[in-house]
């Protein structure tokens, strides 16, 4: 049966191992850490970065682009174009779902040095931006291949303090966060962010779990500006989405799944994105509303951005330049609805009303084309200045969600 | 000489496996979870073990709900299996195997299809709900989906074949004339299940419940489909802190809390029950 001897070996052995994995144990512990990879004053690109960059690189034919979902027109009639004009094939894949997720699963390779498999990314404003900024995973961008962006793109959007003078990133688009409602089931228009945490709509709201989005609403239901927001400011907030769950009003916390939830009826009143609600609207029959709310509502950009370790840097460099031309900019307002970062593209689409009556509401529209009077409700995201600082709002947000 | 190698070179590629994937990973987790830092500088090793306190700390919540959770579920398991497992085992026949492949039919769809499909028939206004509230039986406001029954439900339905099969090993093995043998000693049918066919299934229960019980209380998919941010699980959390927050050390240090917290609580099953005891049982 057994062979003693075996066993008396295996007990050796044994000890042996033992012996070693413990002395190895400590080295392992200590081996096993993970490299981060920031450096002071990365937001600041060395003088030499771009030509470094962008030095002896040629067109692939090809290139992987990562965007959200409901950020195209379903038949890509834009990427069509663009590559009957350019030969470069598209792959679009729609795998951006919330922020947080999506650098957290990016960063590792990223960290490694490594390609992520995607040439071109949408990514917001907001913490994550800054974590993929300083960590040195953007690739800075070659303004002389971007004349369509010099040319027509709102100078308002260099002045944005997450990336002064687009050096990282251009903006796909921007939007508008605010409340969305069946008026079906609410009974009456929504104007405000009290309406949110109003017990008649028990079990039926809907917040975002993505917690600059769920702060920043907290604090504007309390009255404080988010960007000007203190420590005590979050506390508060978060204490007040706390009692909007404990009371059994909130139904959940939802990423961009919460456009399935309010069209099933599982919540008639949520924390949405402008140009989401117009698309469901269009493509589903729906008849939901959306409304900037009297408090204020927050504006984000969205913006494309090149990975450094991407393949076909040039390839996604002529396509964010093609979304800059006047005509292709007002193809994809018209259908995405979310704000138009291309000035011009309100005229083009006055134009192509003339043989599309429903789009004269497109180029009339503040979410589109936000007015002077409609950007004063509106808030930006709280920048913060140092991680520790992000890390102490996280640990103040993250509970809510979790809890 | 060879044949006292051989049994290591057999050994050798399950090793190896379990070592690679297993091992290595083990001790990465352990290791960061006594780091300190933040993702875009990196994590360094400093032995900081309040973060397992701070861990425990904000999340005892989650944790305490998801054992009652994957208690819940393996008790309804035990009452959900049982009688199929003995009918199948008794009354199966010629369509055992017919029967046995129906049981596991469900498993060649996604585990996570399968889920997100319950959400379908329990949403507020669906196939089940919808009627219901035309009716009027129903308030408006009432729902299934993100409570607790909608995410115990998910878990009792996604684990059952898991809880089935042991039982049925179990039932299958015994002799039907031991139970013949107990009516002839004029044991009523409810006292031979009882006395007899019971006590024999015993180890099919034990290890039916282990094969559900940590699985459930550490699942994240079922609550995170069906249920809301008021039935957050503790794997729902852990996934959390390392895909959204990147907060490696709390996700590695609940991970860790979480297993320990199994271990003892399956030791202390074990010892409870007596998995001897139940061997001997089935020896008998």
């Amino acid at each position: 049966m057994t062979d003693p001897s075996l066993i008396r070996g295996l007990t050796n052995r044994r000890d042996v191992l033992k012996m070693s994995g413990l002395a190895g144990l400590g080295m392992a512990l200590a081996a096993c850490g993970v490299k981060g990879k920031g450096s002071p004053g990365a937001s600041a690109p060395a003088a030499d970065a771009v030509a470094k960059f962008w030095a002896g690189r040629t067109s692939n034919g090809k290139l992987n682009f990562a965007n959200w979902p409901l950020y195209m027109d379903p038949k890509h009639p834009e990427l069509t174009k663009f590559t009957a004009a350019t030969g470069v094939q598209v792959k679009y894949e729609e795998v951006i779902q919330e922020m947080g997720p999506w650098f957290a699963k990016v960063q590792p390779q990223l960290a490694a040095g490594q390609d992520i498999g995607y040439d071109l990314m949408v990514i917001t404003n907001g913490i994550q931006f800054k974590q993929f900024r300083d960590s040195g995973f953007l690739a800075p961008l070659d303004h002389s291949k971007l004349t369509n962006y010099v040319a027509n793109a709102d100078p308002a959007y260099a002045k944005e303090a997450f990336d002064p003078g687009n050096v990282y990133s251009i903006p796909w688009t921007s939007g508008i966060t605010g409340i969305a409602y069946d008026e079906k089931k609410t009974g009456r228009p929504i104007t405000s962010i009290a309406d949110l945490f109003d017990p008649a709509f028990k079990g039926k709201v809907g917040m975002f779990s993505d917690t600059s989005e769920l702060g920043n609403f907290g604090l504007m239901a309390l009255g404080v500006n988010p960007e000007k927001s203190t420590a005590e400011d979050w506390k508060k907030a978060a204490a007040k989405l706390k009692e909007q769950k404990s009371q059994g009003i909130l139904r959940n916390y939802y990423d961009q799944s919460y456009i399935d939830a309010l069209g099933k009826g599982e919540v008639w009143i949520t924390q949405a994105w402008s140009g989401d609600v117009f698309q469901k609207n269009v493509s589903d029959g729906t008849d939901f509303k959306f409304v900037i709310p009297s408090e204020g509502g927050t504006i984000w950009t969205d913006n494309f951005a090149i990975p450094i370790t991407a393949k076909n840097p040039l390839d996604a460099i002529k396509l964010m330049d093609f979304f800059y031309d006047v005509t292709n900019a007002a193809t994809l307002a018209e259908y995405i609805n979310f704000v138009c970062p291309v000035p011009a593209a309100q005229e083009q689409i006055k134009k192509d009303a003339a043989t599309n009556p429903d789009l004269a509401a497109v180029a009339a529209s503040p979410l589109v084309f936000p007015g002077a009077a409609d950007y004063a409700k509106l808030h930006y995201y709280r920048e913060f200045a140092t991680e520790a600082e992000h890390q102490e709002y996280q640990s103040i947000f993250e509970p809510v969600v979790l809890s | 000489m060879r044949h006292r190698l051989a049994p290591y070179l057999l050994v050798l590629p399950g090793g190896l496996w379990l070592l690679l994937f297993f091992v290595v990973p083990m001790v990465t987790m352990l290791s960061l979870s006594l780091q300190e830092g933040d993702v875009v500088n990196g994590y360094v090793l400093t032995g900081h073990w309040q973060t397992y306190v701070d861990a425990i700390t904000n999340y005892r919540v989650q944790l305490v709900r998801s054992l009652i959770y994957g208690a819940i579920t393996t008790v309804l398991l035990i009452v959900a299996a049982f009688p199929v497992a003995y009918f199948i085992a008794f009354y199966g026949r010629r369509r055992k195997a017919t029967l046995l492949f129906l049981l596991l039919l469900p498993f060649f769809v996604s585990f996570v299809l399968r889920t997100i499909s319950w959400r379908y028939i329990l949403t507020d206004e669906g196939i089940l709900l919808g009627p219901l509230k035309d009716a009027g039986l129903l308030a408006d406001s009432f729902h299934i989906l993100g409570t607790p029954v909608a995410v115990i439900l998910g878990l009792v339905y996604n684990f059952l074949p898991f809880m089935v099969l042991p039982i049925y090993v179990a039932l299958e093995r015994i002799d039907p004339r031991v139970v013949e043998a107990a009516r002839d000693l004029y044991a009523s049918p409810l006292v031979a299940f009882r006395r007899v066919v019971f006590p024999l299934a015993l180890p099919g229960v034990f290890a039916g419940v282990l094969m559900t019980f940590v699985p459930a209380s550490s699942d994240y998919v079922n609550s995170a489909v069906l249920g809301s941010s008021s039935t957050t699980m503790i794997g729902q959390v852990i996934q959390s802190q390392y895909l959204v927050s990147s907060n490696y050390p709390t996700a590695s240090a609940l991970s860790f809390t979480l297993m320990a917290v199994l271990l003892i609580g399956v030791f202390a099953y074990a010892r409870a029950l007596g998995t001897e005891d139940v061997m001997k049982v089935a020896a008998r």
